[in-house]
């Protein structure tokens, strides 16, 4: 079987391809399951007992609703108002299947396991990658390494309490934030995704003071919507081809950009 | 609510919000319109997700402080091409360097 002639998204994997992905699956999990302990340890402080806080990073799955309902409780909030806000939060996750949906044609089983794995993580993972088959490859390897690490970071955390110290001092916070970009960055080169990127990143500023926790991320959606609907389509050759981004520039669509 | 109802109902939840994200038909993320917008959605999403990570403090208040500088210092080892893993780590040093000295 060659390479040549088939669509990019069919053809196999390289190894140092793999190797990239595997290398970024992994370190996504270990840095992110870190956190684990902390979660844990907040958990039983918030009043949950043991088997609760576990229950949660193990059938939940999703780190900001997870901190966001123990830091409602232990606060003394009601339990619907943990509840709004944990499912407020997790609504970003059911935006993200909408695309990895498409990476993974996953079916039967597969697709309840990429719907419970499916979060901030394994999503930035499987986008970031230049074909469909590195994108399947990184959702599955960091979904699981995330969960795997998590669960046991949150038990070590319930048992023993915040060994590691308050994660910030570590810089885990800006280790996330930092790891996301570096994913969402060779996307750039695409013209509608940098434009995406900058009204995102606007629109959540913007809105954060005055909205919710939760609703300027899912308001980031019209960014989307309005690059998405209004662009010329430049970015998925700019992604599947970096051959492509020399030409693009003299192409139709921009020329007629200019006229608009 | 006990707290056995609260941690099952939220999990119920979160697994109901993310499989409905696999169960919209395909019929309706067809056409190449569509599908540019599904291909940038998370794009648009994990943009502002880092943005809030970045900047975001209690009550949806904005903060310059350490993280900022983490990012800032990622992006600089990215535009010189450096490892995934390098950018991670660095990021990560430099803000806890700066917690360090008491700043942010």
């Amino acid at each position: 079987m060659t390479a040549t002639g088939e669509h990019p998204a069919y053809a196999p994997i390289a190894d140092d391809k793999r190797k990239a992905v595997l290398r970024q699956s992994l370190s996504v999990g270990i840095a992110t399951g870190a956190y684990g302990i902390s979660f844990g340890a907040l958990g039983v402080a918030s009043g949950l007992s043991i088997l609760q806080t576990v229950a949660l990073s193990a059938l939940l799955f999703s780190g900001g609703s997870q901190f966001a309902l123990v830091g409602i409780i232990g606060a003394g909030g009601t339990g619907s108002a943990a509840l709004a806000t944990s499912t407020l939060l997790g609504v970003r996750n059911g935006l993200y299947g909408l695309q990895t949906s498409r990476i993974l044609h996953a079916r039967g089983l597969r697709r309840w396991a990429a719907a419970q794995l499916t979060i901030d993580e394994s999503t930035a993972v499987a986008v970031g990658q230049d074909d469909r088959r590195a994108g399947s490859l990184g959702f599955w390897v960091t979904g699981a390494a995330v969960y795997v690490f998590w669960n046991l970071m949150t038990l070590v955390g319930a048992l023993v309490g915040n060994a590691l110290g308050d994660p910030q001092r570590w810089g885990l916070d800006a280790a996330a934030a930092a790891a996301f970009t570096a994913l969402l960055w060779p996307r750039l080169r695409s013209r509608d995704a940098a434009a995406t990127m900058v009204f995102a990143v606007a629109i959540a500023l913007i809105t954060s003071p005055l909205l919710p926790v939760g609703v300027p991320v899912i308001l980031t959606v019209l960014a989307a919507v309005v690059i998405g609907l209004s662009g010329g389509g430049r970015h998925e050759a700019a992604t599947e081809d970096p051959e492509l981004d020399h030409h693009e520039e003299l192409g139709p669509d921009d020329a007629g950009e200019v006229a608009r | 609510m006990s707290s056995w109802t609260l941690v099952l109902l939220a999990s119920a939840l979160a697994f109901a919000t993310k499989f409905a994200g696999y169960l919209v038909p395909e019929s309706w993320v067809d056409g190449p319109r569509r599908s540019r917008v599904l291909t940038l959605l998370p794009v648009a999403l994990l943009s502002g997700l880092v943005a809030i990570q970045t900047f975001g403090g209690d009550g949806g208040s904005l903060h310059l402080d350490a993280r900022l500088a983490a990012v800032a210092a990622a992006i600089v080892l990215l535009l010189l091409r450096a490892n995934f893993l390098v950018v991670v780590i660095g990021a990560a040093a430099v803000a806890a360097l700066l917690r360090s000295l008491g700043w942010g």
